[in-house]
């Protein structure tokens, strides 16, 4: 059994947030992946960033594919709504639940091999409907339920457990998403917790398609010497180009800045996000330029992280549909159906 | 006139041959709905080929008084526009019928045949004569040798002008050339030769309270009366016209006037993995949702289809079947899908799958299936083929039940969940086989975790191997639950007592009971039942029993039906016998009876 149930030990001291539950009501089954996974410390992220947005758990449905971070939505929101799909095939799900309830929040786990692989088309059509969805992809260049093949994310001289150097080159999923139109691109890595919350936080709030990339070791399969996807080459490598803060709707910016150092945007809800540049040259309004910078850090060996991308003016999947406010799910049958005499007449072009 | 050609007013088959991009479909659908207005019973199949211009292209027009509505194997006029296939249509009319062609041009003299009358029309000279547009030129042949015809068949002039204004009621400057070249066409054959035919229309009234419909329109509006909102496809044909008919109702019915806003979402998905995907995430909450496909289609939807079945997630798929195997003949109709729906996916798996053989059918089945896949939660496959699908078919007015209210099954709402202590996904608590089920967002104790891995009837995550063949064998319960909600064979008695008896499915059935009308008269006499659903209700068996012998017929080649009914009825495969027709046109009543001739035949030497 994969699937261990945590007892629930809520401390009188606990935190509480504004709907009055605490960081517990938002954890999930005991997770089995292996000891140190990467994966497990985005889920901790994952279950802050949700208390700390005060959604009701089962406002929320968690959407997978298959593999070690497919596994995952078991281990956080226990209070959600689950779906644990087919193979690279969850975008489509999350289309479907997207189109029949546009009131949710939907949130996707999968991996590189989930969606750079056998999902890389379904992965590619989400960001291209700009479907209101928070996407995180646990990247760690390895097949780990199969027990270490390359995934599409390997990089070009990257050794396998077993010796094997990879000599495709990889597929990004940020330069992809934003070669594709995405409307939100970030890349993080599963040891900077404190990167990785707010960037969650502002992704769920963000009105359209939000892929974020965690580099998640894999500590079976890739975390040795000559892995580019180690614990110890990601920190040697990975490089801030933004910093995010989020500030809740109607809560007063209280962090000092200097103007022309941060740069705030608001999201629909009206909360908006902070971003602080830590490299002068960078424009995370400018996709070409976003572009052109990492791939300039890539050359180095180095990893960009941070909110990379953000476009908050393009619609999403229901504004180009121009779907009714009202969940398609919640529509009374009386207004779908046409009723007796609207069929009879317009039988009338069948004669 | 003799006895034999009197008999054929009201009754005979007019082919057309054309080229496929030279606008001669809008002259064929006029040619057929004049027949249909003056109230005579007619049917138009459509034999197209998969391109868009320059290749050969048929529309069979069958008149008949008798409400024959299949093909019936015969050509009785043939209108011979393709130079191309000339030589092939001027063999496939039967002797004493006629044939058309346009004699602009010479015709190979070698190219003749004394058993049938030709009537040469100089249809392009007299079109380049009068019409000086050059594809005005191109166009108007096609209405002139309607105009043709309406003289040699004596079709009611003032009915096919009606019609012409309805065609172009918004672009009326339209309307006089099109009636000159109808005018152009019906007085060459009134100065130049002896006119009507015996195969003539004569006025009835057998058509009143009658449309004429093609079987995927008529699915897309069961869709809208379904209450589906969520529609996914991928563009395939004969497919294709489910969704734009759903899209052009819609636009009809459930656009807000004032904000424009829409109640419901269309998605052209980038395959069909993507689309069945689609339809299940928006099942799963709540909405109604549907895909069209055809065969290449459902072999990629196959995987989500296992899923569908062991999440036990409700999900409506069209499968419009076409020519297989693989790309197969696009445009050709079949019925070579049975197997593939029923059992589609890999594990065990069964799905329900019904099989309307009519526009009627296509209407009342389709808002069927969204009922049953509600009930069940599980896919219903709604299997309809190309001739159904594309061809005009002239069925009942479509009517609709006011107090019809939709099924949803048993859907936990807010309060359900709220009186039970703890919600669990697969407990048969009923006993019927059939969970109940929460809608994600909607009570915070409806939460669940959906997944096509072993899970227990708990619906948490299990590797125990009772835990896990509990929730496989109450899926079974289900399955014969399911049996006794689908809908019921279509079951007809000879008037004399027999013991054989015929099974059909789908678009077979016309061909089927001409067939018997016509063995019946020869002194052999069948039992019919159309099957209408899969798994196969207690009626299916019972019927099957009670008949010594049983004639299968079915449009494939695999006798994918018979399989069927050796698999899951425990009725002796060596009495039943098959009658397959899989050339990829519909079904002809003259297939049906030449197999049951012969096979009675051999019996009776036997």
């Amino acid at each position: 059994m994969t699937y261990i149930a945590k007892p629930k030990i809520v401390h009188g001291g606990l935190a509480r947030n504004a709907l009055g539950l605490t960081i517990r009501d938002y954890e999930g089954g005991m997770s089995t992946l292996c000891a140190g996974c990467g994966h497990d410390s985005v889920t901790s992220a994952i279950v802050q960033a949700f208390f700390e947005l005060d959604i009701p758990p089962h406002r929320v449905a968690k959407m997978s594919g298959i593999g070690c971070s497919s596994k995952t939505p078991a281990y956080f929101l226990s209070a959600s709504h689950g779906f644990n799909s087919v193979h690279g095939r969850m975008p489509s799900v999350a289309t479907g639940a997207a189109a029949a309830n546009r009131d949710l929040y939907l949130l996707g786990v999968s991996g590189d091999g989930d969606s750079l692989s056998i999902g890389l088309g379904q992965f590619g059509h989400a960001v291209r409907r700009n479907l209101d969805m928070c996407y995180i992809i646990e990247n760690n260049g390895v097949y780990g339920l199969t027990k270490g093949q390359f995934s599409a994310s390997a990089d070009i001289g990257s050794k396998a457990k077993k010796g094997e150097v990879n000599q495709q080159p990889p597929i990004d999923a940020v330069q992809m998403a934003m070669a594709l139109g995405g409307t939100f691109v970030a890349r993080s890595f599963s040891g900077d917790k404190s990167q990785l919350v707010p960037l969650i936080k502002a992704a769920i709030k963000h009105e359209g398609f939000a892929l974020i990339d965690v580099l998640s070791p894999c500590v079976t399969f890739n975390d040795h010497e000559d892995s580019t996807k180690s614990y110890a080459y990601t920190r040697q490598f990975f490089h801030r180009a933004v910093h995010l803060d989020y500030v809740a709707p109607a809560t007063e910016i209280k962090i000092a800045y200097d103007e022309g150092d941060v740069m705030p945007i608001e999201l629909h809800d009206g909360s908006r996000i902070l971003l602080r540049k830590v490299s002068e040259a960078y424009n995370v309004q400018n996709r070409g330029a976003a572009i052109d910078y990492i791939r300039a850090h890539q050359r180095k060996g180095e990893i960009v992280t941070g909110l990379l991308y953000i476009d908050e003016s393009e619609p999403d999947m229901h504004a180009l549909n121009r779907t009714t406010a009202t969940p398609l799910a919640d529509l009374p049958y009386e207004r779908l159906c046409p009723g007796a005499e609207a069929l009879n007449k317009l039988q009338q072009r069948f004669r | 006139m003799s006895a034999r050609a009197k008999s054929r007013v009201n009754d005979f088959v007019i082919r057309l041959a054309n080229v496929n991009g030279t606008g001669s479909a809008s002259a064929n659908t006029l040619l057929m709905k004049a027949i249909f207005r003056m109230g005579v019973p007619v049917i138009g199949k459509n034999f197209f080929p998969s391109n868009i211009q320059g290749l050969p292209t048929w529309y069979e027009v069958r008149v008949s008084k008798d409400m024959y509505l299949a093909r019936s194997g015969n050509v009785d006029v043939m209108v011979a526009m393709n130079a191309q296939t000339y030589q092939k249509d001027l063999k496939e009319v039967s002797p004493g019928g006629a044939l058309i062609y346009d004699s602009t041009w010479p015709r190979d003299r070698a190219l003749s045949r004394s058993d049938i009358t030709i009537f040469g029309i100089p249809l392009a000279r007299m079109c380049n004569e009068h019409f000086s547009n050059a594809r005005a030129r191109i166009l108007m042949k096609n209405m002139a040798y309607v105009g043709a015809l309406a003289a040699l068949l004596e079709i009611d002039m003032d009915v096919i002008k009606g019609l012409v204004e309805e065609m172009f009621a918004s672009k009326t400057k339209l309307i006089p050339a099109n009636m000159e070249a109808i005018e152009l066409g019906a007085n060459y054959v009134r100065e130049h030769f002896e006119h009507p035919l015996a195969m003539r229309v004569e006025p009835l009234n057998k058509t009143a309270g009658h449309i004429m419909v093609d079987g995927n329109t008529a699915a897309a509006l069961g869709c809208v009366y379904a209450g589906a909102t969520v529609g996914a496809w991928y563009p395939i044909t004969p497919s294709t016209t489910i969704m734009d008919g759903f899209k052009s109702f819609s636009e009809r019915f459930r656009v807000n006037k004032d904000s424009g806003e829409r109640d419901y979402c269309i998605i052209q998905a980038e395959d069909e993995l993507a689309a069945i995907g689609i339809v299940l995430g928006a099942a799963w909450n709540g909405a109604r949702a549907f895909t069209p496909t055809s065969g290449p289609g459902l072999s990629l939807m196959s995987e989500f289809l296992g899923f569908g079945y062991f999440a036990e997630l409700p999900a409506v798929l069209f499968d419009v079947q076409r020519v297989g195997p693989s790309t197969g003949m696009p445009t050709r109709t079949q019925q070579a899908d049975v197997l593939a729906a029923a059992y589609a996916s890999h594990g065990d798996t069964r799905h329900v799958v019904l099989f309307p053989a009519n526009p009627n059918e296509c209407f009342e089945l389709t808002v069927n299936a969204f009922d049953l896949a509600d009930r069940l939660q599980t896919p219903v496959i709604v299997l309809l083929d190309l001739d159904i699908g594309m061809n005009d078919w002239m069925c009942n007015e479509l009517k609709w039940d006011e107090s019809y209210r939709p099924d949803r099954g048993k859907v936990l709402d807010a309060e359900g969940v709220e009186k039970i202590e703890k919600f669990y996904r697969y407990l048969d608590s009923d006993g019927d086989g059939i969970p109940y089920r929460t809608y994600p967002g909607v009570h915070p104790k409806g939460a669940y975790f959906v997944r096509g891995s072993g899970h227990n009837k708990y619906g948490a995550y299990t590797e125990e191997s009772d835990e896990y063949q509990e929730v496989v064998d109450r899926l079974n319960r289900k399955w014969h639950t399911a049996a006794t909600l689908v809908p019921s064979p279509v079951i007809q008695r000879s008037k004399k007592k027999t013991g054989i008896a015929i099974v059909s499915v789908g678009s077979c059935d016309y061909a089927v009971l001409e067939a018997i009308d016509k063995l019946s008269a020869k002194g052999i006499h069948l039992n019919y039942m159309r099957v209408r659903a899969f798994p196969f209700s207690e009626e299916v068996t019972d019927f099957l029993e009670e008949h010594e012998k049983v004639f299968v017929a079915e449009q494939n080649r695999d006798a994918q039906l018979k399989s069927l009914l050796t698999l899951e009825t425990s009725y002796p495969k060596e009495r039943m016998e098959s009658i397959l027709h899989y050339s990829g046109l519909p079904m002809t009543c003259k297939c049906v009876i030449e197999a049951i001739e012969q096979a009675e035949a051999e019996g009776v030497a036997a």
